[in-house]
């Protein structure tokens, strides 16, 4: 039997991709439209970049942004990597069942109903709301994420490291620095960047804990959209797109260069 | 399972704080506000700042409690379902999250088993490819198919260059909007699963099959299926739980008629300021999804240990 793909199977990834990607490509491309409407081409120009860095508003909003994804990421990272361990490393502690239900349901749970739960927490704690309870928001929504992908790294390398360590004499706490922490490293930093970018992304949750002084690029972003199409929102979207992919590809580089750095036989080594 | 791991043996400080850290932070950040909803959901709209009747005072003792129970109201329930408006919207919503689950289904799975069928090498490379888009802003997702779908839009204008169409057709504001920004946006979400249990695909089976004579579709049906049924399962569930209370894609792509109970729970909260109406409907949307969410806890519960 014939092992390799069918046309069949070229064709279904290539229409399932190019779903994909098209309406991002057009978007870019839209962008960089001289024409003040939206669908007609008038030509290249970046004159709607020139006016985004005119747009105060804009760009406050996007500084948020960024403020909370940084503060709110790196919180759920902490926070999902020690759920990870919990889940992987504490074998059956009491109310696990009820632990492993908080951490994953978050995951596919509508984001309204999580965004009005956390609002009515928020009002009857009494906290006024604004850039630090979009922020509890956020982690409490992305530590799932976290912990999905850390939990796998745990699942897949050699424990043996680990019991030798502590054969050896080693405190938990600096087994865990030494040994543990080296080997999950590459996936804590890739679920660090997925929780910076859920938290740069997420409108709805966000509308609901926010308060004033605290609007986000997404809040912002929906507002002008909900007005009609603007060039300028292309623009900062064409940003956005920009910098993900950046820093992605700075990431697969990264990964890339570590890992031959892992594989090159060093010297004196037996 | 180990259940005597060396760390786990050794119940330090450290140890403990493990589990109690995250425990806490989902116990009063994810448990409590649920809580929360659910009793205001029992309560009574009220003119006042914030607007419903106030929580159980805990300062109050025995009598408190007693006021606390008294205080619950059926209200808002009886509202939800004497009023026809909060049905449909519940109705809407779970056709339209069924309706697309499939629509996903029949797209993502060719995609899926495409994907597991191509050289190993370029699968890692094909996979990230259907990953990246996620990373890009959800928004700005449903933002560009706006670009493409409205009147004087990139679909109408090539349709009509290709003669297809005279006048420009109405794609916002509609139903098939709609499903094109849901599949769109879940597209991954249903391929990855399938994905990952068609990899694991032992490839003989197939070579068994076709040794004793089996039909090629017919060894499809019989073997390929059945083994990525759990991929399908989490696929459709991973898109249909997050689909029913999906906000955004028809708030921004859909019509006015009609609205998702998503939308309906925005407009309680946002427009008219019920807060326990909202509440009442968040609580109704949640036990809508209280048994695939079950199904789909108990598949996230057991997924470390079939890797074991």
């Amino acid at each position: 039997m014939r092992k390799g793909p069918s046309w069949f199977n070229i064709t279904s990834i290539a229409l399932g991709l190019a779903f994909l990607y098209l309406p991002i490509v057009i978007l870019v491309i839209y962008s960089f439209n001289a024409s003040r409407l939206v669908t007609l081409w008038g030509g290249w120009s970046t004159r709607w970049y020139a006016e985004l860095l005119q747009d105060d508003a804009m760009l406050a909003a996007a500084w948020i942004s960024l403020r909370v994804a940084l503060v709110s990421a790196t919180a759920a990272t902490v926070l999902g990597t020690l759920a990870a361990l919990a889940l992987v490393r504490m074998g059956r502690f009491r109310g696990r069942l009820l632990f492993s239900a908080m951490i994953f349901a978050p995951l596919v749970l509508p984001e309204v109903i999580v965004g009005l739960s956390l609002l009515l927490l928020f009002v009857a704690a009494e906290v006024d709301r604004g850039f630090w309870t979009i922020v509890i928001a956020h982690t409490t929504l992305i530590m799932g994420f976290v912990t999905v992908i850390v939990q796998a790294r745990l699942l897949g390398f050699d424990r043996s490291l680990e019991e030798a360590a502590l054969d050896l004499g080693c405190p938990p706490v600096k087994t865990f620095l030494t040994v543990t922490l080296p080997l999950i490293a590459p996936a804590v930093a890739a679920s660090w960047m997925l929780a910076f970018s859920l938290s740069l992304d997420d409108l709805v949750i966000a509308s609901f804990t926010t308060g004033p002084g605290a609007t986000t690029l997404p809040i912002r972003i929906y507002s002008e959209v909900r007005l009609g199409v603007k060039p300028q929102i292309n623009a900062i979207c064409t940003i956005m797109i920009a910098v993900v992919a950046a820093a992605l590809v700075a990431a697969s580089v990264l990964s890339k260069l570590r890992e031959a750095r892992t594989a090159l036989p060093v010297p004196g080594a037996v | 399972m180990s259940e005597k791991t060396s760390i786990a043996a050794n119940r330090s400080w450290a140890a403990r704080l493990v589990v109690l850290a995250p425990y806490a932070w989902l116990i009063a950040f994810f448990l409590v506000p649920f809580l929360i909803v659910l009793k205001l959901s029992l309560s009574q709209t009220a003119l006042a700042q914030p607007p419903y009747t106030p929580l159980f005072d805990l300062s109050a003792g025995w009598q408190g409690l007693k006021d606390f129970l008294s205080g619950l109201k059926l209200d808002t329930y009886a509202l939800l379902l004497s009023d026809s408006l909060y049905l449909t919207s519940y109705l809407r919503s779970l056709e339209i999250a069924a309706a697309s689950t499939l629509m996903l289904l029949l797209l993502g799975f060719p995609v899926a088993y495409g994907l597991a069928r191509m050289p190993r090498r370029l699968q890692s490379v094909l996979v990230v490819l259907v990953i990246l888009p996620f990373w890009t802003s959800f928004l700005i997702r449903i933002y560009a198919w706006i670009n493409i779908l409205q009147r004087e839009g990139l679909l109408n204008d090539t349709l009509i260059a290709l003669g297809i169409v005279q006048e420009p057709l109405t794609w916002l504001a509609t139903d098939t909007a709609i499903y094109i920004g849901i599949v769109y946006s879940y597209l991954p979400f249903m391929v990855l699963p399938i994905y990952a249990t068609l990899e694991k695909m032992d490839e003989s089976l197939l070579e068994a099959a076709a040794d004793l004579g089996c039909p090629r579709w017919k060894a499809f049906w019989l073997v390929t299926v059945p083994l990525a049924l759990p991929g399908v399962v989490a696929g459709a569930l991973l898109c249909f739980i997050p689909i029913v209370g999906e906000f955004v894609i028809p708030d921004l792509l859909g019509g006015s008629g009609s609205v998702m109970i998503g939308q309906t729970l925005w407009i309680e909260f946002f427009g008219n300021r019920d807060w326990p109406v909202a509440s009442a409907v968040a609580v109704m949307l949640l036990l809508l999804l209280i048994v695939p969410l079950m199904i789909y806890q108990h598949m996230q519960a057991r997924e470390p240990e079939s890797n074991r």
